[in-house]
Formats: C-alpha cells, structure tokens, sequence
C-alpha cells in the first residue's frame, strides 16, 4: 500500500470559464497521482438540467478537457471529470465522451482506456418506486416528493458517490468521464481505493474541489494539489502568488455550505468539528482531525428540474418623481389590467415586476423601504404556457406602465420610458422540483459504468 | 460612554451564496481574533437581529454558528422559492449580504 496519494484539480467547474493554464503546468510537473476535477453546479439555476442543454460553451468545455487530457496520458496516470457538463445527464456524458474521443485522435494519443458513468434516471422510474411505497424524503426543509411534483419534473439525476468510481478504475480505466456526482467523492474514491482512511478521503475531496478558492488571496480556475497520508491531509497551492493557509483552508469548508462543520456525503457524514489546521511550509498548509461517520442506511441525493412555461421580458424606465414616489400604484394599475384581460395570475400565467433601484434584488428582504435614485428600472416578467400568451401578457403589463392614472400626473403623454417597444423572448422557465434523497439497497443502484478502448 | 462602528469597518469579508437550491448562506469572516471576538460578544449579529434586518421570522434561518477555525458568524437563510424559478432576482444569491454593512456593533471608546 502506498504511504502518500497526490491529487492534482485545476478547477472547481471544469468548462464554466477556461482553466489558467500556467499553475496546471507547474502542479503537472509535481507528478500527482491523479487529475481530477468537477463540472457541475446547481448555481446556474434549474434551465440546463430540465432542458437538457449545457451552460458552458463547448470551446470551453473542450479547452478545459484538453489541458487534462494531455497532461494525464503524458504522466500516465488516470483523469476523472464529474457531473459532466453541468448537469450530469447522459447527454453531457456523452458529450464529454465524444470530445474525450476527438481530442485523442486530433492528437493522436497512444490507446486508452474511457469509462464513462451515467447517473440520469427516469422520472417514470422514481414514479414506480413512489407507487412501490418507497420514501423519497425532502432535502433542507423540503416535504417528501409527491407524485405531482414528480409529474412536473422533466428531468433528474442521482449524485453518485464513491463506487461508481471506484468501480471504474478497478475496471482499469485511464479516464473516466462521470454523470452527476457528488463533488468531494470524486477526489475521495481513488484514494479510498488505495486504502486510505474515508475521514482523511473525503476530506482530501472537501477541500481540492473548488481548486483555488481554498488559497488565498481570491483567484479563480488555478490549480491546487492536494496529498493525503494515513495521517493528515495536505494542500498546496500551485499559483506563484497564492498560499494555501489555515485560514484560506478553513474559510473554504464554509464556502457555498450551510453548515461549516459537517459535509453530507452519499454515504455519511465528513465531520470538521475538530480538524486542526497548521502551515507546513510557506504555500502548504496541513490539516489533521476529521471524522467520517458512516449513516446506517444508503441514501442517494437526487436533483430534478420542471418546466414552469414560457417567459417574455421587457425592459421600462420611470424619470417622473411623482410617479416614482406612486410606483407601486402604477405596478398596480398596470397589473390590474393583465388581470382584466387574462383573469388572476395563477396555473395560466404569471407576472413579476421587478425594480430595479427599489428591491430588484433583494425583493421583500429589502430592508431600506425609501427610493433614493431619480430613476427606476423596471423589468417585466411574464411566464405561461404558450410563447404567444407569454408575449402579449408581457406587452399589456409593460404599456400599461404608460396609462397608469394617478391623481397628480403632469406628463399626460406616458409616465413610462419603454427601452424599445418590443418583448424579447427569455429562455423558458424552470423549476427546481427535486432536492431530496433515496434510499438504496447498492450504491451502484442508479449508475451504468461502461469501459471502452480508445485509439488515436 | 461607547461608540459604535459598522460591522463592514471590523469584517474581513461579507458574502452571500447559494447553499444548494433551496437556501443562501451568509459569511461574515474576520482576519483577527479581536474583531470577531469583539462581533460575537456584542450580540448584535443574532439569529434575532439578523431576523429583523432581513424582516422575516427567526425559523427561516436554519442554521446560525459562530465558526472558530474559520474566525466567522455564519447563518442560512431559507429561500421564498428554489433558486433559478421564474421572478428569480439573484441565482446564485450572490448579493444578498449588504444590508449586513451597517449592522452598528458597539466598540470601547
């Protein structure tokens, strides 16, 4: 058994903006053991998962697998990308598969071996488990899945963890492309492989999968290498002008997390409470004390996305102060009117007002209720089914900012700015419907590992 | 007599960010002992107080710890909506920590 593993993650989203090439070099040249690195994030909201579509522009997704590519067949050692694509779905498996295959032959790489693991499932699929009396139980606050809601659901997918992937590199595989996973267990699984503790692995995993975002100061898409022992966990930061300290380390465990002291796993729970965090040398920083608790049954997170319907925005400006000081009377007058033609908002449509320069962004968390700006932007949002309902709903709900009629109004000719007098068409509206998890008798359950030889 | 000073001239950071889908997090981070100390001690970041500022009731927060390693008050909002649904005002709940700025915090004279 080996005394130490070496991971090398060149970015916390592979393909999201391209990697930064020159602290990858420098970290290629320590010959990790591995290069690993996540694609997925569920910050780009609901659209790509439940329209199937990638986020990211395939120049870049290609770019950022290319620069792996390369550099693990001339180190020889074996690349792993996770939640392919964004989203994970078979699409984005397949797409990664596909570029993996082309970069090969463009460069004519002596024969490899490619895994590749799907972790779509089949919303009919979570429906006969429902009908079968399985529970599906609800993730941060959330009541379990109802068969409604999974009749909105157009798409969803397992978060894998650890076996899959582990499954793959016993198969003997140089790359594995993965759908879905679980960010940390992606760095773990190799390590746990080879025999290292699950505490120390998952850690390894917890803290290498934003790259540097756990060094500081802030820089984005450079790589950090991380060595796990049966000891300790070390992390050292590849970028000449970033440190990897107890505080950068730290920090980190919190980031995008709502609690800074235990990371769910598929599996268990990676537990911080009372890790100890000490500079080794001037950009390495080592960390001892985790804990890995093992829950007594397995259970998957799944993720799952809804079409909402159709969405038109338009874009408006308010300069009169008067009917700044009215505005709400003016959103009022103008939504009353939608509602004359198209009855109450509800199942047939929908209508956001958002002002910007008000509480566009923070809505009804605003704390500060006075406007203090000479002007107002306002956007129009309006969703339904159809496209065409969607346009005209859009429309009536933004001229009517126009013809608004308060009291005291002197400029009689229109009390809105309008942009342009046009609709523009928004992507269609989704939903996020899944966020719960499942139990599984095999954590293989919901995820296909295919082995294939590839040849430049 | 006491003074006070506004949490953004004692914080090193201050940031919000999507936990999941369903909830944003909050940071408020420190780069020394004596500040955070000086926060935490003061009682004016509170699931209560940060509550009011945000004008929704405490049980919405969902997880509110002070975070020693990382010389941090770290609390968890849960969302009206999952994040991305349609009136969606801030995806990745990236802007959604400036009220916390002005948050007055006590300090010795």
């Amino acid at each position: 058994m080996p005394d130490r593993l070496t991971v090398l993650s060149p970015t916390g989203h592979l393909g999201f903006t391209p990697i930064e090439t020159g602290s990858f070099q420098v970290g290629v040249e320590r010959r990790p053991d591995f290069l690993i690195a996540d694609s997925g994030s569920c910050d780009i909201g609901p659209h790509p998962l439940g329209a199937d579509e990638h986020p990211s522009p395939q120049a870049w997704q290609r770019h950022d697998l290319e620069v792996m590519l390369l550099a693990a067949r001339r180190l020889g050692v074996p690349m792993v990308v996770g939640s392919a694509s964004d989203t994970g779905t078979d699409r984005g498996v397949e797409q990664y598969a596909r570029i993996i295959r082309e970069l090969a032959h463009a460069h004519r790489l002596p024969a490899f071996r490619l895994a590749t693991i799907s972790a779509e499932v089949r919303p009919e699929d979570l429906l006969r488990r429902l009908e079968e009396g399985q529970r599906i139980a609800g993730l941060d606050g959330r009541p379990d899945l109802t068969v409604d809601v999974l009749k909105r659901t157009s798409r969803a997918v397992a978060v894998m963890g650890v076996e899959p992937i582990i499954r793959a590199l016993d198969l003997g595989a140089d790359v594995i492309v993965a759908g879905r996973s679980s960010d940390s267990a992606l760095f773990a699984a190799p390590a746990i492989r080879a025999g290292f503790p699950e505490a120390a692995a998952y850690y390894l995993g917890k803290v290498l999968e934003c790259a540097s975002f756990a060094a500081e100061p802030f820089m984005g898409k450079e790589s950090i290498l991380g060595t796990v022992t049966h000891e300790a966990v070390t992390v050292t930061a590849m970028h000449p002008g970033q440190r990897c300290t107890p505080a950068s380390l730290a920090s980190h465990a919190m980031y995008e997390r709502a609690d800074p002291f235990f990371e769910r796993l598929p599996g268990g729970v990676l537990d911080m409470t009372h890790c100890r965090y000490e500079q080794h040398d001037e950009k390495t920083t080592r960390v001892t004390g985790f804990a890995f608790r093992r829950d007594p049954a397995y259970r998957v997170k799944l993720e799952g996305a809804g079409r909402v319907g159709e969405r038109a925005l338009s874009i408006a400006g308010i300069r009169d102060p008067y009917t700044i000081r009215h505005i709400d009377q003016v959103i009022a007058w103008a939504r009353g009117k939608v509602e004359e033609a198209w009855g109450q908002p509800g199942e047939r449509y929908r209508l956001f007002y958002h002002v910007y320069g008000r509480d566009g962004v923070m809505g009804a968390w605003e704390p500060q209720a006075a406007i203090t700006s000479q002007e107002l932007c306002l956007v129009v949002e309006a969703v339904a089914d159809r496209w065409e309902d969607a346009e005209i709903i859009c429309a009536l709900g933004t001229r009517n900012l126009f013809y608004a009629r308060l009291p005291e109004v002197k400029g009689t000719a229109g009390t809105a700015a309008l942009m342009m007098d046009e609709v523009l068409r928004g992507k269609p509206g989704y939903e996020w419907t899944v966020n719960h998890v499942i139990g599984v008798r095999d954590p293989l359950e919901f995820f296909r590992v295919t082995v294939a030889e590839v040849t430049g | 007599m006491r003074g006070t000073r506004p949490l953004v001239d004692l914080a090193k950071t201050i940031r919000s960010k999507n936990a999941g889908v369903d909830q944003i997090t909050f940071d408020v981070i420190f780069a020394d002992r004596a500040s955070y100390d000086l926060v935490r001690r003061s009682r004016a970041l509170t699931r209560e107080t940060v509550a009011a500022l945000y004008r929704i009731p405490p049980d919405r927060i969902t997880t509110f710890v002070e975070y020693e390693p990382g010389l941090a008050i770290k609390f968890t909002i849960r969302r009206d909506r999952p994040s991305g649904s349609p009136g969606e005002r801030d995806v990745f709940g990236s802007q959604q920590y400036p009220p916390l700025f002005q948050v007055p915090i006590p300090v010795p004279e």
